[in-house]
């Protein structure tokens, strides 16, 4: 017994919109950087998550491997994001993005 | 009806962990929220049968990622509230916009016309060996492109991550 069979498919997508909205939610109301980054990992594990709710519904395997080349995407951004961070902290001593303003306008 | 239970609880459990990674105040608390709320996300995709991409998820967010998230949270010893406050506007501004980005995207979802549901319903499709043969049979170049990005995201970092770059 899965849940393919009791619950619709309407229902992950109101979820991952939802698990979405508060991505982009956190990207505008915190100024820390580092949490900025959590908030992009919410967003692209509320697009893996529609893509392993459609790939289930429709029996198509292909949207699973989708997930792991995002999964390995994601993996490749934190890496080079985190080091980034770690570049501008040593240059400023602060996370807050408001320092980084150079390029505004 | 269990498996209708389990979705309202991973879901409430997932929206809810959500909301606390943007609103806690200490950066560390965030990061063991979002830690949570991928296990409730690996909880689903084991109710959606795909049982394999459930254990990669939790290897790979919550084994490999995060660490790195905390990791590097407590290398520049930011486990304190240092941040400074936005102005009330801002944030009031913030979530209008979010709240209305999530009105628009369920006003179109209801719009959208209902997936056809599949002919026969296939339990194995998130098995290891399907998902191994779809990848090395139809994903075969973007499998070897990935491992490339890897390799110069690695460069990347530890080029950024050098003390001093001529």
């Amino acid at each position: 017994m899965s849940a393919i069979q009791t619950i619709p498919l309407e229902w992950y997508l109101l979820l991952s919109t939802v698990l979405f909205t508060i991505g982009v939610l956190g990207v505008l109301f915190r100024r820390n950087a580092i949490i900025i980054f959590m908030s992009i990992e919410l967003m692209l594990n509320a697009v893996n998550l529609l893509l392993v709710a459609f790939s289930s519904y429709l029996s198509d395997s292909k949207g699973q491997v989708f997930v792991f080349f995002i999964m390995a995407v994601a993996a490749a951004e934190v890496a080079v994001g985190l080091a980034i961070l770690m570049m501008v902290y040593r240059n400023t001593k602060s996370s807050d993005i408001n320092t980084l303003n150079k390029l505004k306008w | 009806m269990i498996t209708t239970y389990l979705f309202y609880l991973l879901s409430f459990l997932a929206i809810m962990f959500a909301l606390m990674v943007v609103f806690s105040k200490n950066p560390i608390h965030s990061v063991l929220y979002l830690v949570l709320a991928f296990f409730t996300i690996a909880g689903h995709y084991v109710l959606l049968n795909a049982q394999f991409l459930a254990a990669v998820h939790i290897i790979v967010y919550a084994g490999a990622i995060m660490v790195l998230f905390l990791f590097v949270i407590m290398l520049l010893n930011l486990n304190k509230e240092t941040e400074p406050h936005k102005s009330i506007w801002l944030k009031a501004s913030a979530a209008v916009a979010s709240g209305s980005l999530l009105v628009v995207l369920v006003g179109s979802l209801k719009g959208a016309a209902s997936i056809p549901s599949a002919k026969t319903f296939d339990a194995s499709i998130g098995l290891i060996e399907n998902l191994g043969q779809t990848l090395f049979n139809d994903f075969l170049l973007p499998f070897e492109v990935s491992s490339i990005l890897l390799l110069s995201a690695m460069v990347g970092a530890v080029m950024l991550g050098k003390k001093s770059i001529k």
